[in-house]
């Protein structure tokens, strides 16, 4: 079966210190993952890593086709194919909702303005914010912000989608909004891997569990590992909620 | 272009441009020196409950801040003699700086003192410091540690700024160059040579103002001598109470 | 020995006007050269930064006068007679793009990295990086202290006098040498710098409370 993620025995060091230490996995098209782990297992590196924020002393990654290691890498299609959502959603304050969504559309699909605007309005319904085009990102909450930031990627309709603990910076009330956008989205089918902090979400939504310590993968499997633990740590991990 | 640059018939007047150089210099320091003065004066009287005295000195600050230096020069150069005071050149051109530095200077000062928290000064009430003692140590001093970089920065364009002086025929670098390049009709090659003197003597002042800043604020010099031992020693984290710390 | 009347008033006023005309030249053109100064610093080829970073430490360490005689005397000797207006301006213009591209490389840094890397995953490149998310908020950022700069641009017209341009200070030179008040004539020129300055001096910080409120 292809792997449209396939990660292996990855390196990564940021100057003294080696934050990934031989990392390894593979997702399936259509998967939604779960990376969990405490601070500084290296899941967010990881996760990065993929779509080539980070760059890798070692090991290789292909996604969707792309060679992440090699020097001709396209990385424009790269990273249409794969799109991220990240922890602050970096939203654009400049412009509104809309034209935050349209933005990419226009200049890097180099789309029709009308086509544009249409597939704007199809995704921002999807999460549930089409009243909202207009306005500015400070005018909203943190959650529908980053409910805008899930959009705006949904409009380049990527390939894989990357998750960097998405509902860390809310208040607790507002990550319900964001984290049933989050499962819509798996029940259409998209390929997710979710660096995420929320338990139950990942037991619920999750096809796989990738537990990470001390920069390696400790324990992967079905979401059961979180309630059947085989090694000690992922055992400490679950038993404190951290 | 037919021009030959002739910087060797500039060499017979080395001597005025180190004379030049030296009353920059000179004007620099003192305006410096009573710059300070009188922006920290200016940056506590802005920052005084009573109305007078801060209304006072924001008029002084805004009246500097908003118009030319060399207006400020003619007012009190030509103003002053007018009314019969006459005075030296090179006087007037330092007041007319100290009081101009004196005025960006307490900006300066005075956003360092309306940046310290709130909670330090808390603290050392609760501490049980005196007033006076709590303005100096807590406010003051902490205050100049963090805009010392702005000020001498200051210092060197007030340092720049000098060379407007020359329009009362103070006789500091600019006004060399007037007179040399009118004799010589090197024009040219004569403000060149200035501007590489001027360019030489930041270098000089920025270097002087570095040592000044390590040799005032003993905390920075201390924090820059324990990362250097740490750097040296090779210790990966912070040593715990083991005996085995090597220096 | 006069007194100043309305004609005295009437010619400081003229030089007030074009006290203006040299700023906004000045301004407009040394934005235009800002900008190339702040792409240039913010290039990815070193050879270009090293350059820039060298033409503006010259331009800020030596003295506005004397770039102005070095471009006054500098243009004659290409054989042109230049008037002094000309000249002024030419001198103005490489002031104002050195500090004005420093302010700007200053905004464009500040804006968060965060924004960046959010337009490198949209697959920006980095020239419409740049165009289309740094550059509109760094134009935010960078307004107070643009302003500000202004307000010195507008002082630093004064210096033009020193090569014959008639802006106001030249205006009050030339009337103090037939009324012999320099108190009243040059205090007066200070008045109306000030009220040329100040409003924009309170624009600036107004605009930099507003955006600091924003910052919370």
């Amino acid at each position: 079966m292809s792997a449209i993620v396939e990660v292996r025995d990855i390196h990564k060091r940021f100057g003294e210190n080696e934050v990934l230490k031989g990392v390894s996995f593979e997702i399936r098209k259509g998967e939604v993952v779960a990376i969990i782990g405490q601070s500084g297992s290296g899941k967010s590196t990881a996760l990065r890593c993929i779509n080539h924020l980070e760059t890798i002393n070692d090991g290789s990654i292909r996604v969707c086709g792309h060679e992440i290691g090699s020097p001709r890498i396209d990385l424009r299609q790269l990273r249409q194919d794969v799109g991220i959502v990240f922890q602050s959603y970096n939203l654009f304050p400049h412009l509104t909702v809309r034209q935050n969504i349209m933005l990419a559309l226009r200049h890097v699909k180099k789309m029709a303005r009308a086509a544009c605007e249409e597939r704007a309005e199809r995704v921002l319904r999807m999460v549930g914010l089409w009243e909202k085009a207009d306005n500015y990102p400070e005018q909203l909450s943190g959650g529908q912000q980053q409910r805008v930031a899930i959009a705006r990627s949904l409009a380049m309709e990527p390939q894989v989608m990357l998750f960097d603990e998405v509902t860390s910076a809310l208040d607790p009330q507002l990550t319900g909004e964001v984290l049933r956008v989050i499962e819509d989205l798996a029940s259409r089918g998209m390929t997710m891997i979710l660096v995420t902090h929320e338990m139950a979400f990942a037991r619920r939504v999750a096809d796989k569990v990738i537990y990470m310590y001390q920069g390696l993968v400790w324990e992967t499997g079905g979401p059961e590992i979180l309630d059947n633990p085989q090694t000690q740590e992922l055992r400490n991990f679950v038993g404190t909620g951290l | 272009m037919n021009y030959h640059f002739d910087f060797s018939g500039l060499l017979p007047y080395w001597k005025m441009f180190l004379q030049g150089t030296a009353l920059t210099l000179e004007l620099t320091l003192a305006s410096t020196v009573f710059g300070l003065a009188i922006g920290i004066l200016c940056a506590i009287g802005r920052r005084s409950s009573l109305r007078p005295v801060s209304a006072a000195c924001g008029v002084y600050v805004e009246a500097v801040r908003n118009t030319p230096f060399l207006v400020q020069i003619f007012i009190f150069y030509f103003g002053l003699s007018s009314v019969g005071m006459q005075m030296p050149a090179a006087v007037a051109a330092v007041i007319t700086m100290v009081i101009n530095v004196g005025a960006y200077s307490s900006e300066i000062i005075r956003a360092g003192m309306d940046a310290i928290p709130a909670g330090q000064i808390e603290a050392a009430e609760c501490l049980g410091l005196s007033r006076p003692r709590i303005y100096w140590h807590v406010i003051m001093l902490p205050a100049l540690e963090k805009v010392y970089p702005a000020i001498t920065s200051q210092f060197i364009l007030m340092m720049l700024m000098s060379s407007v002086t020359s329009q009362i025929s103070t006789e500091e670098l600019t006004a060399v160059a007037n007179n040399v390049q009118s004799i010589t009709f090197l024009s040219l090659e004569s403000y060149i040579v200035v501007a590489i003197l001027y360019l030489i003597l930041a270098v000089i002042l920025r270097f002087l103002f570095l040592l000044g800043e390590v040799w005032l604020f003993r905390r920075k010099r201390v924090i820059a001598l324990a990362r250097r031992r740490l750097a040296a020693s090779n210790v990966p984290s912070i040593p715990t109470n083991t005996n085995a710390v090597r220096t | 020995m006069d007194s100043f009347t309305l004609v005295q008033f009437e010619y400081m006023l003229k030089g007030v006007g074009w006290t203006l005309i040299l700023s906004v030249i000045s301004f407009v053109l040394g934005s235009v050269g800002g900008f190339g100064v702040m792409l240039a610093r913010v290039s990815e080829i070193v050879a270009v930064r090293f350059v820039t970073t060298f033409f503006i430490q010259v331009i800020q360490g030596i003295p506005l006068l004397v770039l102005l005689f070095i471009v006054y005397f500098g243009v004659g000797i290409f054989g042109l007679s230049v008037p002094p207006l000309v000249a002024a301006s030419i001198a103005l213009m490489i002031y104002v793009s050195a500090f004005l591209g420093e302010i700007w490389r200053g905004s464009v840094q500040s804006v968060e990295k965060t924004q960046w890397e959010a337009s490198e995953c949209l697959g920006f490149t980095r020239w419409q990086s740049l165009r289309l998310v740094i550059i509109p908020q760094a134009i935010k950022l960078s307004l107070p202290s643009t302003v500000g700069f202004l307000v010195q641009v507008i002082k630093s017209t004064s210096l033009a006098s020193v090569v014959g341009f008639v802006e106001l200070t030249r205006a009050g030179q030339i009337i103090n040498n037939s009324l012999f008040q320099p108190f009243l004539v040059f205090a007066l020129v200070g008045v109306l710098y000030f009220c040329l300055c100040y409003p924009l001096s309170l624009w600036s910080r107004a605009m930099e409370r507003r955006l600091n409120v924003g910052n919370r």
